[in-house]
């Protein structure tokens, strides 16, 4: 085999240093082996993601004519998009919706893992599984059978309106339709964050709550004040991973479109507007530089969540 | 006495907290079961039923049976591809990025070598590109190697799965020993020999929490399939789901096409929950990460 005895005296001093030094600090013993390890994954990650991303750079700096091919055109691709009215009005329905949506999902999430792992309750572990099976179901079929029961023709709560003589609510209404695919979102990833948290409250020492309930706490400032802060990198993945999906929502308003197509429109959100650029419209330059523009978006939210809670936990992983 | 007292005092009032707290969370558990229940109730129904019988519960006739039978035969047996497609592209994606993750995380977790910062913090950073982004230079690069409207367009690019090598990495940093990896090498073990033998076994609980991941996130993902795949006859179910919707809507709402969309919908999400409840016990003990408790 390929492997090399490491001599006594290193071995003594390493495992000297193994106590002080963080966890997964080790001597290299065959420079080779990490890269051929992550060798398969690298390739992959570069072919289908790297290459993918610098030919959409490429592409978003071009223009198709109909006369002439392609031309360069530098940066008229993104000056265009930074005026586009259809790509803003797309931004800014998804952070009005980010800003009620991922602060009611993550809060109940939390709510509940905290619950959860607390131990004050019956049936804990069907609860568990119970909230996270919406996660099993795909977005798709989630938006279509929310869009069922939120028909006009027989859904069950019109039904139920229509019964008991209320006013029918239109959820596929221009007025309700933001609220009704907030739900359905709510509805599909609270339970897939609760399991992020319980998760992390899980492998929190058991002698927290002995030690809180010495010194005379009660259960839920036990929760609030010393498992909460404990389990704020797991929080902070999850708020990450909210911003990201919220301004990436493509799925369920596309299957809302077909349901609706005069309250979504087009250019709904701003993935929508991307995917209707390209696939629809056949502008794929122009598609391109939007989804830069997305992507920018992203990280300028993302990075001023970071800033705001003044840590980079996941870089610092 | 007084003891006693104050004993029964605590354990009444702890029945009381968790009776307060089992009703709060038997609310939310309601709410993450009625879509399943309606989907259930509805796919027991005729269309006319639908329209004409309260969506919430059950109907005295049963057409459970001739919907399944519709949906497995309408135009030709369609569904059936489908659900082969999805189960063979999920499959497949998903051992193999599951496999590729483990290697890399195990490898970013255990292993000191030039470049592992900024290589991880690519990979992570991957996480934050908008699918769009993606999937749109996908399509174009996929064409120019002859590969859209193939299995493998779909497959090749879900081998990738970022999230899986940030959760095998923290994994594998919190449950392998590296005092038993020394000692494997001790032994004259090789790397490859320590992986397979040693550090997989470990992994096992970590293994199959991506897994499952992978899985679920495979067979639900509609955007890359949506993109990639042009004839029906490689269509996923999600992709499947979503054309007979629109052909539902398309035609004014009052197509015979509803029991086969909420039919077709619950016999796709069948295959993935079973997955899912079988892995379950498994994955309880992955996705605590190695705590020790």
């Amino acid at each position: 085999m390929t492997s090399r005895v490491p001599p006594a005296e290193d071995r003594s001093k390493r495992s000297e240093g193994a106590s002080a030094a963080p966890r997964g600090r080790r001597r290299v013993l065959h420079a080779g082996i990490p890269y051929v390890f992550i060798l398969p994954f690298m390739l992959w990650f570069l072919v289908f993601l790297v290459l993918p991303l610098v030919y959409a750079l490429g592409l978003s700096v071009f223009e198709t004519r109909l006369v002439g091919g392609n031309a360069f055109v530098g940066l008229d691709n993104y000056t265009r998009a930074f005026g586009d009215a259809n790509f803003w009005e797309g931004v800014r329905r998804m952070v009005v919706f980010g800003i009620f949506q991922v602060p009611i999902m993550l809060g109940m999430a939390l709510a509940f893992a905290l619950v959860l792992d607390s131990g004050t309750i019956w049936l804990r572990s069907l609860f568990r599984l119970g909230f996270y099976l919406p996660y099993a179901v795909p977005s798709v079929v989630a938006a279509l059978i929310w869009g069922y029961l939120y028909g006009p023709s027989f859904g069950p709560f019109t039904q139920l309106a229509e019964l008991l003589n209320f006013p029918t609510p239109n959820f596929l209404s221009d007025r309700l339709m933001l609220a009704s695919i907030a739900n359905i979102v709510t509805w599909e990833f609270t339970g897939y964050n609760m399991i992020i948290m319980y998760a992390a409250l899980q492998s929190l020492p058991a002698e927290l709550d002995d030690a809180g309930a010495v010194d005379g706490a009660k259960g839920w400032q036990i929760a609030l004040y010393i498992k909460v802060p404990m389990i704020r990198s797991a929080i902070f993945l999850t708020v990450i991973f909210s911003i990201i999906g919220t301004l990436q929502l493509f799925n369920e308003p596309q299957v809302m479109y077909a349901i609706a197509p005069q309250v979504i429109r087009d250019h709904y959100t701003p993935n929508l507007y991307a995917y209707t650029l390209a696939f629809t419209n056949q502008q794929y330059n122009y598609s391109a530089a939007i989804s830069f523009v997305l992507g920018a978006v992203v990280v300028v939210f993302s990075y001023t969540f970071m800033l705001l809670t003044n840590r980079g936990e996941l870089r610092s992983r | 006495m007084t003891s006693l007292a104050r004993k029964t005092t605590a354990s009444g009032k702890l029945r009381r907290t968790k009776g307060v707290n089992t009703a709060l969370l038997f609310i939310f558990l309601i709410y993450s079961f009625l879509p399943l229940f309606y989907l259930i109730v509805s796919s027991t129904k005729s269309n006319a039923e639908l329209f004409s019988t309260f969506g919430l519960w059950f109907t005295s006739s049963f057409h459970l049976f001739s919907n399944v039978q519709e949906v497995f035969t309408h135009d030709g047996g369609i569904y059936l591809t489908w659900l082969w497609n999805t189960a063979y592209y999920t499959v497949l994606s998903a051992v193999g990025a599951t496999f590729l993750a483990t290697i890399a995380g195990y490898s970013f977790a255990k292993f000191r070598f030039r470049g592992r910062t900024l290589l991880f913090a690519l990979v992570l950073g991957s996480i934050m590109i908008p699918q769009t982004a993606l999937a749109i230079p996908l399509y174009l690069l996929l064409s120019k190697m002859a590969l859209v409207n193939t299995p493998l367009a779909f497959i090749l690019p879900s081998l990738v799965f970022p999230f899986g090598v940030y959760l095998m990495r923290v994994y594998a940093e919190q449950s392998i020993p590296d005092e038993l990896l020394d000692a494997a090498r001790v032994d004259g073990a090789g790397e490859f020999r320590i992986f397979f033998k040693v550090a997989l076994r470990i992994l096992a609980p970590g293994f199959v929490t991506v897994l499952l991941f992978a899985f679920v996130f495979t067979w639900n993902n509609y955007f890359l399939p949506l993109i990639v795949l042009s004839d029906p006859k490689l269509y996923t179910i999600t992709v499947g789901l979503a054309l007979w919707n629109s052909q539902a809507s398309a035609g004014g709402g009052a197509q015979a096409l509803f029991p086969l969309i909420i039919t077709g919908s619950l016999l796709g999400i069948v295959p993935i929950i079973a997955a899912f409840l079988f892995l379950q016990r498994f994955w309880q003990g992955g996705l605590t990460f190695g705590s020790l408790k």
